[in-house]
């Protein structure tokens, strides 16, 4: 949406939400909302559960602009990671008291937890990906073209459609890999 | 919390990696689904169909001759760079084979597919839901509730920020191609309904240049740059956008954005007195307040036209809203009135036309959501209007009644209900019509 270099964007956001700027809320909402629900979508599988945690997500972060540190990544890396965190622990609260009715062990609620955790993860990083990969990937996944079709789409040789197929997977392939979010810790009171 | 990940989802042993292991490999994916699940074990593991070896015009290496694929002619290099597309199930029959038969040779390789066919278990579709266009309101009043804006955005303001952040929701979820869509533009002029034909990139360049009636008042950069006629109407304006535009139509979608974030910011910073400031439209001006108002509503209707040819469902604004754009249109009415009248488009005047007398008015009854009442001085603009001078009475939809005043219905088409004076009812409801503009 903007020209700006995202760092600048970031850096500039915090600042105006510090600032208190009702005007900077409603962009931050314009640029982040539909990745913020469709994460918590992801984790919970519910439209009234992830309007729930958008507006979490957004308060928490109107709330304390300050938590976010441009050092270490992007507003959207950070934004994601918050909304993974809020609706993994909605998923974990919900998933205990259902096994608790329903007979189910806390290993099964783990087990969940972590596939809509890494699920999550993967979308984030699907969105994040370089569009080159992506759009090999997707080609070749949902239009199931082979990689010498997805080649002649993309207007490249069959060498790099095959490179981009590996290099996307083995972005992927890291969704599993980091922790699931632990069991709630209050973040509120930050 | 790290002990199923450190081992991964199959609870792999690390030893099963040893030079000479065969690591297990999860099967091939079944048809692109959204379980988001990795794919069930088929039976017996099958491998996945070739697909399109028969014709494949660039092969890897020549084709084996004999029957039986001669897969040691693959080496270990170009085997790893097929393991993306081998997880994918997106090579020739022969060179699946191949990948197959030298992972029960190289760990390394055994080990990259498995996490590669695992990741293909995480593609997954976006849902592409639609994001309930009311949700922006309600988080961002209950952010603003926990924690209360020391910058707040004028309450007048409101309106057009909602109605922008609406379209900008269209238009993320609209495909490429759609920007080029035709969109039949119609309002009202003189006695009859003219239209124009624009597209959805044509829609929204206009919706832009005339917002930068309101920029330039507020000292921000005109998008029309120098190109900008003076003084120029909303339609001189947007002809001298039409004519100048090159480039691909979705280009237009960023710029309009960030002018209208840029509004709204600039607002937010203002005086106190900023609401008034007089906004230009070449012929008339309005103050900037009722000015975003005017914004709003047009951004709402375009919006509906921008739906309507691309076939997406649209929902009218949020009813407090919806009340101040009727009553902005309301309070135009009289003004419009005459503005006809003088123009002989309309019945002449009946009563004293003193300022600030008690003269002959129409009450309007809006119904539904936003809905409410109006008496409309017939007389003069000057002139009070009262609930006791009425001398007929209209009753239509808030909806309806915008679908008038944006030229969209006829006149005759748009009263549910009417009673009294017909040539009253008749030049009120042609004076709301003929608010509407390009």
């Amino acid at each position: 949406m903007t020209q700006e270099a995202p760092f600048l964007w970031d850096r500039k956001m915090q600042q105006r939400l510090t600032r208190g700027e009702a005007a900077a809320l409603g962009e931050l909402y314009d640029r982040f909302a539909s990745l913020v629900h469709g994460l918590a979508h992801r984790v919970l599988n519910d439209e009234a559960a992830a309007d729930r945690i958008t507006r979490e997500v957004f308060a928490t972060v109107w709330e304390n602009p300050g938590t976010y540190d441009p050092r270490r990544g992007s507003l959207r890396s950070w934004i994601a990671d918050l909304t993974r965190r809020e609706a993994v622990g909605l998923l974990r609260l919900t998933e205990a008291e259902r096994a608790r009715t329903g007979g189910g062990t806390a290993e099964d609620v783990e087990e969940k937890v972590r596939q809509a955790s890494a699920a999550a993860r993967a979308d984030y990083i699907r969105s994040s990906m370089p569009a080159s990969l992506r759009a090999a990937l997707e080609l070749a996944y949902f239009q199931r073209r082979d990689y010498r079709q997805a080649a002649l789409d993309l207007g490249v040789t069959a060498d790099e459609a095959r490179r981009r197929l590996r290099l996307g997977l083995q972005l992927l392939s890291t969704a599993g890999a980091g922790p699931v979010p632990a069991p709630p810790v209050h973040r509120r009171a930050l | 919390m790290n002990g199923p990940d450190r081992s991964g989802p199959e609870g792999r042993d690390p030893s099963e990696n040893r030079p000479g292991g065969v690591p297990r490999i999860p099967p091939p994916r079944p048809a692109p689904d959204d379980s988001g699940m990795l794919p069930p074990v088929r039976p017996g593991g099958t491998l996945p169909a070739p697909r399109a070896a028969a014709d494949d015009p660039h092969p890897v290496l020549p084709p084996p001759s004999a029957a039986a694929p001669d897969t040691g002619r693959y080496e270990h290099k170009v085997l790893k760079a097929l393991l993306g597309a081998w997880a994918l199930s997106a090579c020739s029959a022969e060179e699946t084979a191949a990948v197959e038969q030298h992972l029960s040779d190289c760990a390394a390789c055994a080990d990259e597919a498995v996490r590669l066919r695992e990741a293909v278990g995480l593609m997954h579709r976006e849902d592409n839901l639609d994001l309930d266009p009311l949700l922006r309101s309600r988080v961002l009043e209950s952010c603003l509730d926990r924690r209360p804006a020391r910058i707040p955005v004028p309450d007048w303001a409101g309106p057009y920020d909602a109605e922008t952040a609406r379209l900008d929701a269209l238009l993320r979820d609209m495909d490429n191609a759609e920007w080029s869509a035709p969109v039949r533009l119609r309002w009202f002029e003189g006695r009859s309904m003219v239209e124009r034909e624009s597209s959805v990139a044509g829609v929204l360049g206009h919706l832009m240049t005339v917002d930068g009636a309101v920029a330039t008042a507020l000292g921000l950069d005109d998008p029309l740059g120098p190109s900008a006629p003076p003084g120029g109407t909303p339609t001189a304006r947007t002809e001298a956008y039409w004519q100048g535009t090159g480039g691909k139509p979705g280009d237009v979608h960023a710029p309009w954005r960030r002018q209208a974030h840029t509004l709204v910011r600039t607002l937010s910073y203002g005086r106190p007195d900023i609401a008034g400031l007089p906004v230009s439209y070449g012929a008339f001006a309005l103050p900037l307040r009722d000015s975003l108002l005017d914004r709003a509503f047009e951004c709402w209707v375009h919006a509906e036209d921008i739906a309507e040819a691309i076939a997406y469902p649209y929902q009218p604004p949020a009813a407090a809203h919806l009340n101040r754009m009727i009553d902005l249109a309301m309070r135009m009415l009289p003004e419009a009135l005459a503005r006809r009248r003088r123009a002989g488009l309309a019945g002449p005047a009946r009563g004293p036309a003193l300022a600030g007398a008690p003269g002959r008015s129409l009450h309007l009854e809006v119904e539904g959501n936003g809905g409410g009442d109006w008496y409309i001085a017939l007389d003069s603009p000057a002139a009070r209007s009262s609930e006791e001078g009425a001398v007929a009475h209209v009753a239509l939809d808030g909806t309806e009644f915008c679908h008038l005043a944006a030229g969209h219905i006829p006149p005759e088409e748009a009263a549910a209900g009417q009673l009294g004076d017909r040539e009253a009812i008749h030049d009120v409801l042609s004076a709301a019509a003929s608010l509407s503009r390009l």
